[in-house]
């Protein structure tokens, strides 16, 4: 999921505010922008919608670094499509950021300056074409667990913003998954190729649901306020369960050998991944956070005179237009 | 249809598709990098327009071809020197007032060459002149208001538009230099004489730059040599070296 270890903020409000706050969340009602709600919520809800409006946008790196390899039109159509989604995604979500009073310039310097976080799987590098169906199937595929429920989650515009989403992240899944198997039907190179990507791509991708979290307060609260629908563990199993059959069929393996179906339970046992990497990632420490991150600053930085002036055409269009009226 | 009628087909045919592929390349170039998620997002979308063209147009080339290449053949298996796109779509995009200003200049072309090629003798031509019409609108009026829009901002912008406007000048010429395969097409009914648009061009591109306070170089030099394949620029080699890379150290692989 494109939002990891998502403190809830601590709330002092009223309490009985709180208490016919939380009535209308356990009836299912929508919160809207306009309706009162604690200052907890809308801080968290600003943290998690943010982190995954910068997820998207820094996601469009790791494969835009493989659009202009792309082995043939359509495949560079479709990709072309993927990101250009993906950038779209990111407006509607800093939009909905916006509801709460955040800008979206205030969002990207927090961003800039590390005081605001994306997910861990950006920080991973593309290596071979197969990366881009290893992504498109797994991250997307990941992504697509958390954001289904998220359709439900308490407050109006992230829901209605998640709908639009998903249709298209399922769409991604479905074309990395295409890749995949071209790859696997194709030379013994490509068939090498798509399992090095799988093993590269395995275990950060079951760290994109976060550390184990069934006992966390932050998540209780989330959970309770219903912007957090289902604990990390729930999320990461049932992704592995939908996973491991089409890994079978694409006919490759999974790297981990202690990925069995256990016949009681019906899910697959796995080996969780390695939680020292995962917070190495989130300090900084990744393969590529510190090209992710200049890669944006720079973007930022050569854009500025743009932007600049888009407002400064704007302002004059509108002093001309006074000054003829 | 006689074989050299058949052979300028396929020229003319490919300099439409290398002019998508070699712009829409450079335009995906910008991939998460734009001045704003606005920008990105209508960069991708132009580039994957231009792709989509580049599909019919070199499928369009292939068949008349008819040597059992395919559009990814012509697109992935070419080297430069067989290339006829413009010299001026392949320049690297430096920053992002080159990269619009190049685009204005092309759809500024674009327009009324598609709807000139809407009344092609050939239906195919015809046809995907109608289809690439629409997005060549679209693409026209975003690039020609964003011109503007740079041009007028601010003191900073408008030496920068200035620049782009001082490079890229003598590379607009060659999309007006008739030669055989113009004149084959011309006579055929197929396409318009390229220097017969120039007039208009100049027209529109005057009304963009007055907006935007920029001032058009005197000068009429052009480079040539792109659309011939004659004397590509070195920044092809190095954008093919990248673009084909997977087809050619997989010669056969199917993706
Ligand atoms: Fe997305
Ligand atoms: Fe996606």
């Amino acid at each position: 999921m494109y939002a990891q270890m998502i403190k809830s903020e601590a709330t002092e409000d009223d309490p009985e505010k709180l208490a016919a706050f939380q009535a209308r969340i356990d009836a299912g009602e929508k919160i809207e922008p306009k309706d009162w709600m604690p200052e907890g919520y809308r801080k968290t809800l600003i943290r998690q919608i943010g982190q995954h409006a910068h997820s998207e946008i820094v996601g469009q790196l790791p494969e835009g670094n493989w659009i202009t390899r792309a082995p043939t039109l359509e495949r560079k159509a479709n990709l072309l499509a993927k990101v250009q989604d993906e950038a779209g995604h990111g407006l509607y979500l800093y939009c909905a950021a916006e509801t709460l009073g955040v800008s979206r310039d205030d969002l990207t310097e927090q961003l800039l300056s590390g005081r605001m976080k994306y997910s861990s799987i950006f920080n991973y590098p593309t290596l071979t074409w197969a990366d881009m169906g290893a992504v498109g199937w797994l991250v997307d595929g990941a992504a697509i667990m958390n954001q289904v429920p998220l359709q439900r989650t308490s407050y109006g515009p992230y829901a209605r913003a998640m709908v639009r989403i998903c249709k298209e992240e399922s769409f991604h899944q479905r074309q990395g998954f295409h890749i995949m198997m071209a790859m696997v039907n194709g030379t013994p190179e490509q068939k090498r190729m798509a399992q090095d990507a799988l093993n590269r791509f395995w275990y950060p991708a079951l760290m994109m649901f976060g550390p184990s979290d069934k006992d966390s307060v932050h998540s209780a609260q989330s959970m309770k306020w219903r912007i957090k629908m289902n604990t990390n563990d729930e999320l990461r199993q049932k992704f592995v369960d939908e996973t491991a059959p089409q890994a079978a069929y694409l006919g490759l393996t999974i790297p981990d050998e202690a990925l069995t179906l256990n016949e009681d339970t019906g899910h697959y046992d796995f080996t969780q991944p390695d939680w020292s990497e995962f917070h190495d990632v989130l300090a900084d420490n990744g393969p590529c956070n510190v090209e992710r991150m200049s890669a944006r600053q720079k973007a930022w930085d050569d854009g500025a005179w743009v932007r600049d002036a888009m407002v400064a055409h704007a302002e004059k269009k509108r002093a001309r237009k006074v000054a003829a009226e | 249809m006689d074989q050299t009628l058949k052979d300028h087909l396929v020229a003319f045919l490919l300099r439409q598709g290398d002019n998508t592929l070699v712009l829409g390349h450079r335009t995906s170039e910008w991939c998460g990098t734009a001045p704003a998620l606005e920008e990105d997002i209508a960069l991708a979308n132009t580039a994957l327009d231009l792709i989509g063209q580049t599909q019919l147009w070199l499928g369009y080339a292939a068949e008349v071809e008819g040597t059992g290449r395919t559009a990814n053949d012509l697109a992935f298996r070419r080297d430069a020197y067989d290339f006829k796109n413009l010299l001026m779509l392949e320049v690297p995009n430096e920053d992002f007032g080159r990269t619009i200003l190049r685009q204005f200049f092309f759809d500024a072309f674009q327009v009324p060459w598609l709807d000139a090629l809407q009344g092609s003798t050939d239906e195919r031509v015809a046809g995907i002149a109608a289809k690439s019409l629409k997005e060549a609108l679209y693409h026209l009026d975003r690039s020609s208001e964003t011109v503007i829009a740079l041009g007028d901002g601010t003191e900073v912008s408008n030496s920068r538009m200035q620049a782009a406007l001082d490079y890229l000048w003598p590379y607009t010429g060659e999309m007006f230099a008739d030669d055989a395969t113009d004149a084959a097409m011309s006579g055929a009914g197929i396409a318009p004489l390229p220097s017969t648009l120039h007039t208009g061009w100049r027209g529109k591109v005057a009304e963009v730059m007055t907006s935007a306070t920029l001032t058009t170089p005197d000068s009429t030099f052009s480079h040539k040599g792109g659309r011939t394949g004659t004397r590509h620029t070195e920044h092809l080699g190095h954008m093919l070296a990248t673009m084909q890379v997977l087809q050619r150290s997989h010669p056969g692989a199917a993706w």
